[in-house]
């Protein structure tokens, strides 16, 4: 026998050792070698771009996917050797609705209990905390199909935590629900933690991340690039602050009409030569679009990505990220003289601190997408 | 949304997390859940169990007999095959259309598979279900039975080994049927029904004694590969005396069953854990 059952406090909620998943008919693997521990009580975040092996790691952790090499203890448990134990230390709140259209929201609930050995009366006691828990303590007899979005998500973590479990893992919690729904769920994220309970959550939301986590993984092709706590990763970001320039490049506002054969890459290197000639400047990227796209699936994992709109490009538009050594509110005279020179119009600028955001761009954002 | 009264939150104190149940309790808590959902559709349920074989058994046994072209004791020979062909194909469909619908589309099943036990008791619970409805539709045919056909008779003392046969019949068509189910793509449910259900109905021996088919060898050696014709043979074996029909013996239809069984059992399983793992 492999695995043992934690009897007593382990030091690692969830611990990923060399984990190495390659899909039949893909030769890049999904997950490459990634390990990473989560202490206990802590909410960690999974970020990465679309198809980073995020929802396969998480796959992986919650038995639903077979690694092709390494191994994962949760709780203490190894999820691939008894997946049968490990289901009764941790619950999972899927992306993708799967609530049991057959019964009502409280019969769904109730059953879960059941699966997991809880007796009667405990179980329909829970059933009515949790319902109002989420709130939707008046909903409990309608259908599951019944239900909204973000009150099926509700319903999916409420029925998640029917079992007590020790560590949740959240895939993707807040894509495509409206504010408030978001809110919610950020709300009772933190309350869980606060609770003693881990929370693993995968997103490609920065804000989420930055605001939800004690700690975030950044992985990218399978791959984890850092791990820390979101202000450690922007601390360790050079420069202080940020100039965000939207702009068009010369050539494209002499031939508005887009069809002549315009350099924009060209235009835009030069461009950023310029400003990185400026003293208060640390450093110039090019801001790729399409690196916050919603939806990932294991499916989508190790595809190629979109790359850059070639027609954006085309039209000489583009987006600068300014890194500034000191304020960046001081860089602006400097950085928009230098871009008049140039020609170049100024649709907008924001100026902002290092965000996770920036870190994710310094680790992942050099290649197309 | 009740966000700014804050209910207390559901979870017990540390250290109260139980260890739950036994793994035979959570079994039967999962196979509670498909009879409590068959329970709030019991209409529909009887229709699709009841609607194939009572038409078989109305067209075939009572109206050729009425227009003559049946000979009389084919209704003996009838009755027990279509029995058998219920508890068989109801056993079959019911394990495996569900499975295909929930892999594919719901994922409902999910959450079972989550469950604190292991896969292959989830994929055994399938065939425990379907098996059950299989009963059921063959139970519900005899009566029908009895009252559609005029001369049929079974004697009481077969009660005992009639159940079992066809308990065993019920869970052979659901190992065959969790094998369809798993290893169908979703896409392809309309060919199945056409290419597989049709032949395993007609290849059963339910129409016919299996003997009987002496002079059509190639359909004789075809029909045995059926697991079937042994349910229908050994429905025939246990009801109709020795001297009035020749069936295959009890002791060979029950092995094939059994080997059937556990053949189409370990494959299901297998398919099963192919669709619950990527």
């Amino acid at each position: 026998m492999k695995t043992m059952r934690a009897t007593h406090a382990v030091d690692s909620a969830v611990v990923v050792d060399r984990l190495v998943k390659i899909y039949r008919n893909r030769k890049q693997p999904a997950v490459d070698d990634l390990s990473f521990s989560v202490r206990p009580g802590e909410v960690f975040g999974l970020l990465g771009p679309n198809g980073a092996g995020k929802s396969t790691t998480l796959g992986i952790m919650t038995t639903r996917v077979a690694p092709t090499s390494g191994r994962v203890l949760v709780q203490g448990v190894d999820v691939v050797a008894d997946p049968a134990a490990a289901h009764r230390v941790f619950a999972v709140v899927p992306q993708r609705n799967n609530l049991d259209r057959s019964l009502t929201i409280r019969q769904n609930l109730v059953f879960h209990a059941g699966y997991h050995g809880m007796g009667r009366a405990e179980r329909n006691r829970l059933a009515d905390q949790s319902l109002e828990w989420v709130g939707l303590g008046d909903r409990g007899k309608a259908r599951a199909d019944e239900l909204s979005g973000g009150q099926a998500q509700r319903l999916m973590i409420a029925r998640a935590l029917m079992h007590r479990p020790q560590v949740l893992f959240l895939d993707e919690p807040a894509t495509g629900l409206d504010p408030q729904a978001r809110l919610f769920i950020h709300d009772r994220v933190a309350e869980l933690s606060r609770n003693g309970v881990t929370v693993v959550i995968t997103t490609h939301d920065m804000d989420e991340a930055a605001k939800l986590c004690d700690r975030v993984g950044i992985i990218d092709r399978g791959r984890l690039l850092a791990l820390d706590s979101p202000k450690a990763l922007t601390q360790s970001l050079s420069g202080s602050g940020t100039l965000t320039v939207s702009l068009r490049t010369s050539e494209a506002t002499a031939d508005p009409s887009g069809f002549g054969p315009v350099g924009g890459d060209d235009e835009l290197v030069g461009v950023v030569r310029a400003l990185g000639k400026i003293s208060a400047v640390e450093r110039v990227e090019v801001v790729e679009p399409g690196t916050e796209e919603a939806g990932d699936d294991h499916s989508a994992d190790t595809e190629p990505r979109e790359g850059a709109s070639d027609a954006e490009r085309s039209a000489g538009r583009g987006r600068l990220r300014i890194y500034t050594a000191g304020q960046p509110a001081a860089a602006l005279p400097a950085v928009v003289g230098a871009l008049t020179e140039l020609h170049c119009d100024i649709e907008d600028v924001s100026l902002g601190g290092l965000s996770l955001e920036d870190v994710f761009i310094e680790l992942t954002g050099r290649e197309l997408r | 949304m009740s966000a700014t009264t804050s209910p207390p939150i559901p979870l017990a104190p540390v250290g109260g997390v139980r260890t739950g149940g036994s793994a035979a309790r959570t079994f039967l808590f999962v196979l509670w859940r498909d009879i409590f959902v068959t329970g709030r559709e019991l209409i529909p349920f009887l229709a699709q169990v009841l609607v194939e074989p009572v038409f078989i058994l109305f067209v075939f046994g009572k109206v050729l007999g009425t227009l003559g072209y049946t000979a009389h004791g084919f209704q003996q020979v009838l009755l027990p095959g279509v029995v058998a062909l219920s508890s068989f194909l109801v056993a079959l469909q019911n394990t495996a259309f569900p499975l295909i619908v929930d892999f594919s589309w719901t994922k409902e099943i999910e959450d079972r598979l989550l469950s604190p036990i292991p896969l292959a008791l989830v994929a055994v619970e399938k065939v425990v279900f379907g098996a059950i409805r299989g009963l059921i539709g063959a139970a519900v045919m005899i009566p029908i039975g009895f009252l559609l056909l005029d001369n049929v008779s079974w004697p009481t003392s077969s009660i005992l080994p009639l159940t079992a046969v066809l308990t065993l019949g019920s869970v052979a068509g659901a190992t065959v049927g969790l094998t369809i189910g798993t290893l169908t793509e979703p896409r392809h449910i309309n060919i199945i029904i056409a290419v597989i259900l049709t032949p395993v109905m007609f290849t059963g021996a339910t129409q016919f004694p299996w003997f009987g088919l002496s002079h059509v060898r190639w359909f004789q050696v075809i029909c045995t590969l059926n697991p079937l014709t042994y349910v229908s043979e050994a429905m025939r074996a246990i009801l109709l005396p020795p001297g009035q029909l020749r069936s295959i013996p009890l002791g060979i239809d029950i092995t094939a069953l059994v080997v059937s069984c556990v053949l189409f059992g370990l494959i299901g399983i297998r398919g099963f854990r192919k669709q619950a793992l990527d």
